[in-house]
């Protein structure tokens, strides 16, 4: 399983990351598109909505079924991925760049409280047993 | 402990998604579920049915029995390997189970059930055979492969030895045996192909003998939208032992016409028909599920069955709404607490490799 040591992660399988200009890159790990099988659609967040911590705020649904998407940590959303509108399989391709939305974090320190790659490969592997 | 089939440690070994499906161990897919669609429309495709539950029913009184069991009529069955889909009702005119019943002879019908419902049928059918002089035997002995698509059949021929001669003029929904083998032209796809029953040991080999020649092997993920575009209904889904046939797109299999009497038949002639089962097809952006609640100029309705449609590129749906409501009328879908567009269609939505909508 494909876990970048770069990324931070949620144990509802959101990965984020920190970019140069303080915004935060929001999608769902490999981990979950592989669960969740074939994406045939996905639901992003407006631009300018304020979501908090654990909030549902986008959906990815497969051929299988629909799944929520949370916030890791509060934030206004300043950007969603609109390929993806077109082309949801992206996100089976390769769901560490098919990113869902970028936000702007409240607090940016927020983030020390998500997972790193080691964590998160802990709780995927206590969902296996 | 989960139940598995003879094709059990193959799935394994192809790479299957193994998921636990009303009790059994089944191949969701094998890596891609739309990919494996689209095989089966457009080549060919083999799938795992082993779940599923042949009952051989033999005695001096089958025909006068099963005329008696099932709301479709099996005097329609006169030529040997002839099939026959229908659906077992209960007094109150509720579906206990759909299922095909295959005419070997006089003394010997053969009928497969569904997986999660085969016990329940079982003990059903025991218990309405009372005075009728028949023996119902499960046979667990058997495997079931589904070999699908346009090329479904030429592959069987190439896989098995003997089965062209034997098979080459077999017609839609009529069956021949083979040895130990039975071979059937039916399916649940909405394309050409076949169902083969073959004793369990030797399943594997089959499976093995198709994979060779290039048959992918399918999941029930595909199975449910290849069957949803085929317009086939699914116990459970679209219809139970709490729905009329006559509500569930099944009036074709009800045969009302005859004397007869059979189980339901009263509750069915009495009871006024509300509902139909309506092909939908979403206008919006979205993916249509079974449970969200349809509202129509009629009243309100509900999906039975909702998925993406491989082939249209779409979302589609069987719901369960009004009668009075026509083709090509909108309707709305609540999906996450929005109201969403849809139109109604008549179903089949694909067949043959193609787009009927």
């Amino acid at each position: 399983m494909n876990i970048p040591k770069n990324l931070k992660y949620t144990a509802s399988h959101e990965w984020a990351r920190l970019e140069g200009d303080g915004t935060l890159t929001v999608g769902i790990t490999d981990h979950a598109q592989s669960l969740l099988g074939d994406m045939v659609y996905v639901e992003t967040p407006e631009v300018g909505r304020s979501v908090r911590q654990g909030e549902e705020c986008a959906v990815v649904e497969s051929v299988k079924a629909a799944s929520d998407v949370y916030a890791p940590i509060s934030g206004e959303i300043v950007e969603k991925n609109e390929d993806l509108d077109s082309s949801p399989e992206k996100v089976n391709e390769d769901a560490f760049s098919a990113w869902l939305f970028r936000m702007r974090p409240d607090n940016v320190s927020d983030l020390d409280a998500l997972l790193d790659a080691d964590a998160y490969q802990g709780v995927v592997d206590s969902e296996a047993h | 402990m989960l139940k598995r089939t003879p094709l059990y440690q193959a799935h394994v070994d192809m790479g299957a998604k193994l998921v636990d499906f009303g009790g059994w161990e089944m191949p969701l897919h094998y890596g891609s579920q739309i990919n494996e669609h689209h095989s089966v429309r457009h080549d060919c495709g083999m799938f795992d049915v082993s779940h599923m539950q042949v009952l051989d029913v033999r005695g001096n009184d089958c025909r006068s029995f099963l005329r008696y069991l099932v709301a479709n009529n099996v005097d329609k069955l006169q030529e040997k390997g002839k099939a026959l889909y229908s659906a077992m009702l209960n007094p109150e005119g509720g579906v206990v189970d759909d299922l095909i019943i295959y005419y070997l002879d006089e003394s010997w019908f053969r009928i497969v059930v569904n997986a999660g419902t085969a016990e329940k049928d079982i003990a059903w059918m025991n218990q309405k055979a009372s005075g009728f002089s028949i023996e119902i035997s499960p046979r667990r002995d058997l495997a079931m492969i589904a070999v699908q698509g346009p090329n479904a059949r030429e592959k069987v021929w190439q896989a098995l030895p003997g089965s062209f001669e034997l098979t080459e003029n077999l017609r839609p929904f009529t069956s021949v045996e083979m040895g130990e083998m039975f071979i059937a032209r039916t399916g649940y796809t909405g394309e050409d192909g076949f169902e083969i029953m073959i004793p369990a040991k030797a399943a594997p080999f089959f499976w093995q003998a198709l994979a060779e020649k290039g048959v992918k092997p399918i999941g029930l993920g595909a199975r449910d939208t290849l069957r949803l575009e085929a317009g086939m209904n699914l116990y459970g889904q679209d219809m139970d032992d709490k729905v009329s046939p006559l509500e569930a797109g099944l009036a074709w299999t009800v045969d009302l016409k005859s004397e007869r009497d059979f189980v339901g038949k009263d509750a069915l002639l009495s009871k006024p028909v509300k509902y139909q089962l309506a092909g939908l097809v979403l206008l919006d952006k979205g993916v249509l599920r079974s449970h969200q609640k349809v509202s129509t100029s009629q009243g309100e309705g509900e999906i039975t069955s909702g998925s993406f449609s491989p082939t249209l590129g779409v979302s589609i749906a069987l719901a369960r709404i009004p009668k009075e409501v026509a083709v090509g009328e909108k309707v709305q879908v609540s999906i996450r607490e929005k109201e969403l567009q849809a139109k109604v269609v008549k179903y089949p939505f694909a067949r043959n490799g193609k787009s009927l909508i």
